[in-house]
């Protein structure tokens, strides 16, 4: 998540410098304070990196001088083999296929069902008033207690696992997608309407792009609920996957092979944590501009 | 003084009220039998304190609002008037995500009406609003008063007959807005559109407009209508004549006697 956030905040700057190039007049005072930024960050990821290095050191200082067993705790070497030997004979990537696409189905799954379910709650009072409560109570429900529930409906397959990851991540979606088609101001609707805008010119030229940001907010959340979502229900019952492997690494005792998977799951977290955040910062480019500028004009 | 028997009018409002439902379950009275007669190529002032419902005022004409009773009239030809009109308000309300070129063009988009023509039209809004080289800018890199700007380019793309303005200047600092009343004056002196202006500034009623509307608070009434007899163009030196200063005198002593009626 720190390399992340950092890379998130250098997208940001990437994205300043070629708006600061098509504008002639403030091409100056933008790259400026890019530069400016830049020189003030490379030190702060550089110190992340060292940190996090010197504990690796530690870790392995800590296990090799006190000798502790490898079942409990394996040295960072190990695990850097075990990821080395898992991917060379093809175990990690067969079952990091599995699990990735269950994740995407199911994230998929989960952001089409809560856009509709969004834009009907917001546009229909009735679907509101009655869906809503609803949907507050079953939010109220751990979503992982559902897990064995769907394995034994639907089986040890990938749609258990699917279905696991599209409940688990719908919620935070549909919570912000609603907040972001109602953030539009009444003001702005109004002055939509005093053009003779139609509800459907409405929901097109204000409240869609209005409700990008929040549903880009939910998204984040989303993504990295849908990798929990996918292992817990490969804990419950499957026979393939990355949440398979750890338990099936930890059967044999083979720790370092599960700290190998642990690795791999947050690399996929990460990366599509990072398309999720790149897209948004694409899309939703008004909120990502510095606000200053031409005050003085 | 024009009355409501006038035929050569724009807009005509005849004894509108209107009653808002409370929370409580009571009713406010935002406006009582309010009845105004406007000529074409007018520029109304509506001063009053807030929630004398200058502002209701305002959206009823633009249809925004429905009154409880009255008539709106528009003349002489009374076809269309959505067309007819354009409207101002308080804050710029431009779509982030879009240009400053494109936020003028909102109205054309919504009807589908976008061809060279106004794309000519926008370039020419874009000069006259000092904005000739912020027209691919986004609103955020824009001050308030040039977003302020774009937002009345904006209710002018459609060359409407009637400009609505509702106090499009409240949110700007002094020196902005002293400029921006002189800008407006300029704009509407190249066509001469009929313009009604709300405001709780009673300088820049007076400054801007042929008539002063006067208006009391809760229930919203017409006090009075005063009329500014100054020469054009005004210009910001008009505040120090005695003249000016006499009609404003008239307009806050008017205010100050609804005021302390209530």
């Amino acid at each position: 998540m720190f390399t992340n956030t950092k890379r998130h905040a250098a997208g940001r700057e990437v994205l300043a410098v070629p708006e600061g190039g098509t504008v002639p007049v403030e091409a100056p005072t933008s790259s400026a304070t890019a530069v400016r930024r830049r020189r003030r960050r490379v030190p702060g990821i550089a110190h992340s990196v060292l940190v996090f290095l010197g504990l690796l050191v530690l870790w392995q200082a800590v296990v090799k001088m006190f000798d502790v067993s490898n079942i409990l705790v394996p040295t960072p070497t190990a695990v850097a083999d075990s990821l080395v030997d898992g991917f060379q004979d093809g175990t990690l990537l067969t079952h990091s296929i599995v699990t990735l696409k269950e994740i995407l189905i199911g994230f998929g799954i989960a952001v089409g069902s809560a856009l509709v379910s969004a834009v009907l709650i917001t546009q229909f009072r009735t679907v509101e008033r009655v869906l809503f409560p609803l949907l507050i109570l079953t939010q109220t429900i751990p979503k992982v207690a559902m897990a064995p529930l769907l394995i034994v409906w639907f089986g040890i397959g990938i749609s258990s696992k699917v279905l696991t990851v599209a409940l688990i991540a719908f919620f935070p979606l549909l919570i912000n997608a609603i907040l972001g088609f109602r953030s539009a101001a009444h003001e702005q609707v109004e002055m939509l309407r005093s053009f003779g805008a139609s509800r459907m010119q409405v929901m097109r030229h204000l409240q869609i792009p209005s409700a990008l940001p929040h549903i880009f907010a939910g998204l984040e959340v989303a993504v990295i609920l849908s990798v929990t979502g996918a292992v817990v229900a490969e804990f419950v019952g499957s026979s393939e996957g990355l949440g398979y492997l750890i338990q099936a690494s930890n059967f044999t005792l083979d720790v370092a092979r599960t700290f190998a998977v642990i690795v791999v799951l947050s690399a996929v977290g990460i990366a599509l944590h990072a398309v999720v955040v790149r897209l948004g910062k694409w899309l939703v480019f008004w909120t990502a501009t510095p606000t200053d500028t031409a005050g003085g004009i | 003084m024009p009355t409501s028997t006038d035929t050569d009018f724009v807009i005509r409002l005849d004894s509108l009220s209107m009653l808002y439902p409370t929370k409580s379950g009571g009713t406010v009275q935002a406006l009582d039998d309010v009845s105004l007669s406007v000529r074409a190529g007018e520029f109304i002032s509506i001063v009053g304190p807030s929630g004398c419902g200058k502002s209701t005022l305002l959206r009823i004409i633009m249809g925004l609002s429905r009154q409880t009773s009255g008539q709106v009239t528009f003349g002489p030809s009374d076809d269309s008037h959505r067309n007819q009109l354009g409207m101002v308000f308080q804050q710029p309300l431009l779509l982030p995500w879009r240009t400053v070129r494109k936020n003028l063009l909102t109205s054309p988009d919504l009807h589908h009406a976008r061809d060279a023509a106004t794309h000519a039209k926008a370039d020419e809004l874009l000069v006259m609003l000092g904005l000739e080289e912020f027209g691919d800018r986004y609103p955020n890199e824009l001050s308030g008063g040039m977003q302020q700007r774009v937002g009345i380019g904006r209710a002018l793309m459609h060359d409407p007959r009637i400009l609505l303005m509702d106090e499009p200047f409240g949110a700007l600092d002094a020196m902005t807005r002293d400029q921006m009343g002189l800008d407006l004056l300029r704009i509407w002196d190249q066509d001469r559109k009929t313009v009604l202006f709300v405001t709780h500034s009673i300088p820049e009623a007076v400054l801007l407009a042929d008539r002063v509307v006067v208006m009391t608070p809760r229930p919203g009434r017409l006090a009075d209508v005063v009329e500014v007899a100054l020469p054009r163009p005004r210009r910001l030196e008009n505040i120090n004549t005695p003249e000016f200063g006499e009609i404003v005198l008239k307009i806050r002593k008017l205010l100050d006697s609804e005021h302390s009626a209530h």
